[in-house]
């Protein structure tokens, strides 16, 4: 099992290592989406080993169940999209003269430690070392963020770095505060820290600690899940990073450091009971949905618009955390899987428009369907996915988690999530028809595609119709993940 | 050491550990906000020393020793290198709030911080624990300090205090997280200020001058 274990981890940091050594060549970025595919089939290696229970390694610091697994396939399949991508994106920028040989071979190492730092964060038990891997990933992503090293993007990324490392450091405080009630709750200060030692204690964990703690592993980690208060860095971070760095924060990051904190509510909810997590999502969650769905209807930044729709689908995904049922949380990891692969889509055929035009800004793209077939199918695609239309998954979550919400007696959060929902809807609708429909003019540049995009592309799409017809056997890896953290029917 | 010389003195660290948050609110002078910093890492580096030496664990000493190394040396050290390269503009420009105000609030957020730890030191009424006020104070003042300052490096020592303030948490309450996780978190601020310390060098070859006045080109 350590073998198993170990591999999504050391699969991309054996990539990096290659990078490091080889530069950005051919073969290191062909061995960094191998890597990606290896942690997906990992994931679904473990996910056949564990069933309905939990699997350690390495002296209990890591453990892999039905979450876990969900997680590393959300990490497999997003990652392999990306860096399949990455291949096509950086020779063009290359190409372009938007960044040098040492811009490339930096980005080539710092993939795959962003996914191996992603991978251990949802595979370790102990909640400090998932901390530490959380953290990680901000300083992995950091010089991502500032890969063209712009003005704007410079920017972008001391805005990151300083209010994730903030947000962070808070949720290590509420880390250390629970450690001290696990202390103090009988366990032994070797294993205190340990996700089923903590549940096992749960009970006897001091409830005055505990909801301090509880409240600031809620700002932290929602900090770095793109929550409010602290998801300023949000739209600028995905703005200005290349597309496939922006499609593996927006479709993975986010949801990572939300996994950590349905592992850390899981443990509060059994020594304080669901109402005190349940308020704190429900106001995190429904803000963060305001501040998207207004920031989306003025927006002119066709990235930034994504950027502030992954908010959006956070913040839902919250407020589904907060209904806590198994139903809901079953849905919030579908909605996770094809909020990942839709927004990948989205993303990497924003960064060939990107590309073409020199710019980000929504005025400056129309005719997408009439002037390039590909890229515009899969931006249409994207699009549709994450409206939460039929007959993709995100139609499927989303009426899961409404009829989980009316279910949990929480109609008015069901009410204000639909009209905040609508207006996004609304937002996204108007302003991707301008980009896609319309004649194609004489004077607008063409659109390149490289054949590592395109077959990304192809993928991304293909995944999102399969998804959308059949969960298949996910459909139980969720609801087992769901029972696995304690939902109630 | 008996009970009251441990006590003594780890008030004393406590005490003087939260004087220096003070000061640097207090101060303008980049460079003696780093020396004060290297100061701040000092008192925290006293806290795991002494509870090592009363409770004669060898470990937790070693832990006091790295934590001094990283926090009095290496750490201010990187900071004092930046600021050595601003020729001309060592001075925190015009806060947001003046040094009078200011002051005031760190007054209020301390008394903010006793109320915030009760529950804390009602738990576990030790000696140590009774201290928690004090690294509480610390990571309010952080915060407010890297709300309220306007200079790249200001924020940047603002973390660093928030990280102390969260460290020195972490030693009075529980003699310090596991080891693995104390390592991987002191990598991890490292890493991050390394990171800062990069960026302010290619924001200011960017923008000529690290005021985070000039980040305004990215809003909605």
């Amino acid at each position: 099992m350590n073998i198993l274990l170990l591999a999504p981890i050391l699969a991309p940091l054996t990539a990096a290592v290659l990078a490091a050594l080889m530069g950005w060549r051919r073969l290191s970025a062909s061995v960094t989406v191998l890597a990606a595919l290896s942690v997906l089939i990992s994931g679904a290696a473990i996910g056949l080993r564990v069933g309905d229970g939990a699997q350690f390694g390495v002296g209990r610091l890591l453990r892999a169940d039905a979450l876990s697994v969900t997680m590393l396939v959300v990490i497999g399949t997003v990652g392999t999209l990306a860096t399949w991508a990455s291949v096509g994106y950086i020779n063009a920028e290359l190409a372009h003269g938007h960044t040098d040989r040492k811009g490339a071979n930096l980005y080539g190492m710092l993939v795959p430690v962003f996914l191996a730092a992603m991978a251990l964060a949802v595979l370790a038990n102990n909640i400090g070392v998932m901390w530490v891997a959380i953290e990680a990933t901000t300083v992995a992503t950091a010089f991502l963020v500032g890969h063209r090293r712009t003005r704007a993007s410079l920017e972008a990324t001391w805005k990151y770095v300083v209010i994730c490392s903030v947000g962070i450091a808070l949720a290590f405080l509420g880390t250390v505060l629970l450690y001290f009630a696990s202390l103090h709750a009988g366990a032994s200060s070797s294993n205190a820290l340990d996700f089923d030692v903590l549940l096992t204690h749960a009970a006897q964990l001091d409830p005055a600690v505990t909801r301090l703690a509880a409240g600031l592993l809620l700002l932290g980690y929602g900090a770095k899940a793109g929550l409010v208060p602290f998801h300023t860095w949000l739209a600028d971070a995905h703005s200005q990073s290349p597309a496939p760095v922006s499609a593996l924060m927006s479709g993975v990051l986010l949801s990572v450091a939300f996994s950590a904190l349905l592992r850390v509510k899981a443990v509060v909810d059994l020594a304080l009971g669901t109402g005190f997590l349940r308020i704190g999502l429900l106001i995190v969650g429904l803000l963060t949905m305001l501040v998207a769905a207004s920031l989306l209807v003025v927006q002119t930044d066709f990235k930034r618009m994504l950027a502030y729709s992954s908010m959006e689908n956070m913040g839902l995904v919250a407020v589904a955390a907060a209904a806590g049922t198994k139903l809901a949380i079953a849905a919030l990891l579908l909605h996770v899987l094809a909020h990942g692969i839709g927004k990948a889509l989205v993303f990497l055929a924003a960064g060939q428009l990107q590309a073409a035009h020199d710019s980000t800004a929504i005025d400056d793209v129309t005719a997408l369907l009439a002037r390039s077939r590909l890229v515009g199918t899969a931006f249409a695609v994207g699009l549709v996915v994450l409206l939460g239309l039929p007959p993709f998954a995100m139609f499927a979550s989303e009426l899961s988690i409404s009829r989980a919400l009316a279910g949990a007696h929480l109609e008015w959060a069901l009410a204000v999530a639909l009209l905040l929902m609508v207006i996004a809807f609304a937002a996204l609708v108007l302003n991707g028809a301008r980009m896609l429909l319309g004649p194609p003019d004489e004077s607008s540049p063409p659109i390149a595609v490289p054949r590592s995009v395109a077959g990304a592309l192809i993928t991304g799409v293909i995944l999102s119709v399969v998804l959308g017809l059949t969960a298949g056997p996910l459909t139980h890896l969720f609801h087992t993940a769901a029972t696995l953290l304690g939902a109630a029917e | 050491m008996t009970q009251t010389t441990y006590t003594g003195a780890l008030d004393l660290a406590a005490g003087a550990f939260l004087l220096a948050a003070v000061l640097i609110v207090w101060r303008r002078e980049l460079r003696a906000i780093v020396r004060l910093l290297a100061w701040q890492g000092t008192a925290l580096a006293a806290i795991p020393l002494i509870e090592g030496v009363q409770q004669r664990d060898a470990a937790l000493i070693t832990v006091g020793v790295i934590v001094l190394l990283l926090k009095a040396l290496a750490l201010p050290v990187l900071l004092g290198r930046v600021v050595g390269t601003e020729v001309g503009e060592r001075r925190e420009s015009t806060p947001l709030v003046n040094t009078t105000a200011s002051l005031l609030i760190t007054a209020g957020l301390t008394v903010l911080a006793y109320a915030v730890t009760r529950p804390i030191i009602a738990l576990d009424p030790t000696a140590a624990t009774r201290a928690v006020p004090a690294s509480f104070a610390v990571i309010l003042i952080a915060i407010f300090v890297m709300v309220s300052r306007r200079r790249a490096l200001s924020q940047a020592v603002g973390f660093l205090m928030l990280d102390n303030g969260i460290a020195a948490t972490a030693f009075l309450i529980t003699a310090g997280v596991p080891l693995i996780v104390e390592l991987g978190a002191s990598l991890d601020a490292l890493f991050a200020v390394l990171v800062l310390g990069v960026l302010t060098g290619r924001m200011r070859r960017a923008f000529g001058d690290t005021d985070l006045d000039q980040l305004r080109e990215l809003r909605d």
